[in-house]
């Protein structure tokens, strides 16, 4: 079995051009995915029928197909109806297959991220919230001060998860024609037929950079906790 | 929906896909069952070698893993088969490259779910089974194992169910599944919408069937235990 | 606990039978299954088109007992390198750099690449600045793009079909494929409200039949029954089904 390493070297620049808009990608919808995520989050805790269902039917969606199914659909299949090839908004940003990509992983991780929240807002003790009630907060205040904040810092494992699986999920965007790590290895691969080395080589740098998100995230928790960190 | 004829494929294309997530899915158990035990093990080597496994497989985009399995495959076995003394070139199928490479990201995963489950085991239990003369062998086979299932199971119906949506990658090295299928559909009628929403609903209706066939299995294995107040 | 193993016993069985292959005595043709009107996959998931039949005429007229199978076009001669078939027989180009991988048989048609675009566009191969033009990863029109087209966006497919349909949707300026391609798809719905533009940018390109490097049994065989079938005109009753024009 011969490896063949220069084939890696001579490539390496434009993997790490692949990599920076792997890591934008990511980077972009784990920000859109949280920002859509909180009304969908607080939308499907809610008691009343008619203010969950729509956030009930997307995360059932969203969580029940395949991402790959749901970039096509997004890149190709909103490109077969006239009246979204001829809207003016919509059209110049569906057109990008980066903006495609972009907001079907924030839409796609958005899903998962309400589930995060709604469970993280279930964790946080009732006594706080009573506490915060009988010293006079109004709803606002309690939502701003002591819901959110606690929420976050419960459901930042589980989100840190989530953003690793989108770092995952951008291999997708090679699908639509994207440059990102993946896509970039299938180009140069197609010139130099040599699939095993740059796939290796593609897979080095997802390890490279999901070991910096890690720590990265570790980091901010360890930041955040710093208030309980010496309780034990 | 007009699908233009291509109903029966979409459909054998399900098959596949059903297919290859239960294959897959023997292997991930396996793969997993020997990653936790290696974990949890006293030697190093064998931890390092699960260590190893999990953060790498985790770490790797599982279209990736198909791609490498995909085409590393060919040069890897015929390596293996070159060392002895066979010129014959040997290589994986598309069905059996996408059963490896998601039995080994299934596996991956699945290490941390036995091994936490591993841990709910009390200890009594082995030395209980020792002190009535039980191998190594029987005694996790008979005693440890049915209550493994029972902890793990919620966590390796999760697994299952990324899995399933998974196979939609397998498309990409060519295996004619659903996703696939539903391509060749849109290569022919050029009309996207109509089979990838046709695909999405079909994978919808899997993960509900799945998740009702996981709801009875979960209920089968708790039988006989009494559940914890909440 | 017994039935759970048999299960998992009878998976592996299933996954490993159907995976090791050795290369066997017949010929298996590899071809892409994407490409209208050379090569595609009907409604009943039938292997049809052009390079079908001259396959097909090619082992009849050798006497060897071919199956044809799909592949998708970046792993094809990868997977000629690993026996998983024996040819490819996929409208493939000779170039420098294939020669490298695989050997090729005499030519069996010859391709002209060029540039379709809407009828209303006023794009031409000498207005390629600031355009986004498109082409099949890994193909010649995709490697000519890359060469000899600096000032345009080059965006690559993994099939030529979705490159047409993102051509209709608007999010191309032009596609540079081969011609004969080209000629089916304008022929098409999809296709009516676009043209050919401009004179073929490359017109010597040779379309062969790949094997593995050294090879020289099956090559020599497939060279001999294509000049066969050209001399006692099967060739050119497969060439009437598809052509008005002669392409080889």
């Amino acid at each position: 079995m011969s490896f063949d390493f220069s084939v890696i070297f001579d490539n390496f620049p434009k993997l790490l051009l692949g990599a920076w808009l792997t890591v934008k990608l990511v980077v972009f919808s784990g920000v859109g995915g949280l920002i859509l995520a909180f009304p969908l989050g607080i939308g499907r805790s809610s008691a009343k029928l008619w203010v969950r269902a729509f956030p009930w039917t997307y995360i059932f969606f969203f969580r029940g197909t395949p991402l790959m199914v749901q970039m096509f659909l997004v890149y190709y299949g909103l490109s077969q109806f006239e009246v979204i090839r001829h809207n003016e908004i919509l059209w110049p940003i569906l057109r990008d297959p980066y903006w495609c990509a972009l907001i079907t992983m924030s839409m796609h991780t958005a899903a998962y991220i309400a589930e995060i929240l709604r469970g993280a807002i279930q964790a946080i003790p009732r006594g706080e919230i009573e506490a915060a009630i009988s010293v006079g907060m109004s709803p606002g205040l309690i939502l701003r001060r002591i819901l959110i904040p606690r929420a976050v810092r419960i459901g930042l494992p589980a989100y840190s998860n989530e953003v690793i699986l989108m770092l995952k999920g951008s291999a997708l965007a090679s699908t639509i024609t994207l440059l990102e790590l993946t896509g970039m290895a299938r180009t140069i691969i197609a010139k130099t037929y040599m699939p095993v080395e740059i796939f290796l080589a593609a897979g080095f740098c997802y390890l490279v950079i999901s070991f910096l998100m890690v720590r990265a995230f570790r980091f901010a928790e360890h930041r955040l906790n710093r208030h309980i960190r010496d309780a034990r | 929906m007009d699908l233009h004829g291509f109903g029966p494929q979409l459909i054998a294309g399900t098959w596949m896909t059903l297919r290859l997530a239960f294959s897959a899915v023997s292997v991930g158990l396996a793969l997993g069952l020997l990653g936790a035990v290696a974990k949890s093990s006293k030697h190093l080597a064998l931890r390092l070698v699960g260590e190893g496994y999990t953060t790498i497989v985790r770490g790797v985009p599982e279209l990736l893993v198909v791609l490498i399995v995909y085409f590393g495959s060919a040069k890897f076995l015929t390596g293996i088969a070159a060392l002895f003394g066979s010129d014959e070139y040997f290589e994986l199928d598309p069905f059996a490259a996408g059963t490896l490479a998601l039995g080994l990201t299934f596996g991956a995963y699945a290490t941390e779910v036995f091994r936490g489950a591993l841990l709910t085991i009390p200890k009594g239990q082995t030395e209980a089974a020792q002190s009535l003369g039980l191998g190594r062998w029987h005694c996790f086979w008979r005693i440890v194992l049915p209550q493994l299932w029972r902890v793990a199971l919620p966590g390796l119906g999760n697994l299952f169910m990324v899995l399933l949506k998974d196979t939609a990658l397998i498309s990409v090295v060519g295996l004619d599944e659903l996703m696939r299928k539903a391509q060749i559909g849109v290569g022919f009628s050029k009309e996207p919408f109509t089979f990838y929403g046709c695909a999405a609903l079909i994978y919808l209706a899997l993960t509900v069937v799945t998740g009702g066939g996981l709801m009875a299995l979960e209920h089968r294995a708790n039988r006989g235990y009494r559940r914890a107040r909440s | 606990m017994r039935f759970k193993t048999l299960l998992i016993a009878a998976a592996f069985a299933t996954a490993s039978l159907t995976g090791l292959a050795h290369a066997g005595e017949k010929v298996k043709i590899g071809t892409e299954g994407a490409y209208p009107p050379f090569n595609q996959v009907d409604d009943k998931g039938n292997i049809t088109g052009f390079d079908i039949d001259i396959a097909k005429a090619l082992c009849a007229e050798a006497k060897l007992d071919c199956t044809v199978v799909t592949q998708d076009w970046d792993g094809i001669i990868p997977a000629l390198n690993a026996k998983k078939f024996d040819a490819i027989v996929a409208s493939m180009s000779i170039t420098d750099e294939r020669k490298k991988a695989v050997d090729f048989t005499d030519p069996y048609y010859t391709n002209k690449l060029q540039y379709v675009a809407p009828k209303k566009s006023d794009f031409s191969p000498a207005k390629t600045k600031g355009k986004v033009l498109g082409a099949q990863r890994a193909t010649i029109s995709g490697t000519w793009l890359e060469e000899h087209v600096k000032d345009a966006e080059v965006k690559l497919y993994d099939t030529q079909e979705n490159a047409y349909l993102d051509l209709a949707a608007g999010r191309l300026d032009a596609i540079l494929a081969d011609k004969f391609v080209n000629f089916e798809w304008l022929k098409s719905d999809a296709g009516k409200d676009f043209e050919f533009k401009g004179e073929p940018v490359f017109d010597n390109d040779k379309i062969a039949i790949a094997v593995r490097k050294g090879d020289d049994k099956l090559r020599t065989k497939l060279n001999a029954a294509l000049k066969a079938i050209v001399a006692n005109g099967t060739y050119k009753k497969i060439n009437e089904q598809y052509f008005p024009f002669s392409i080889y």
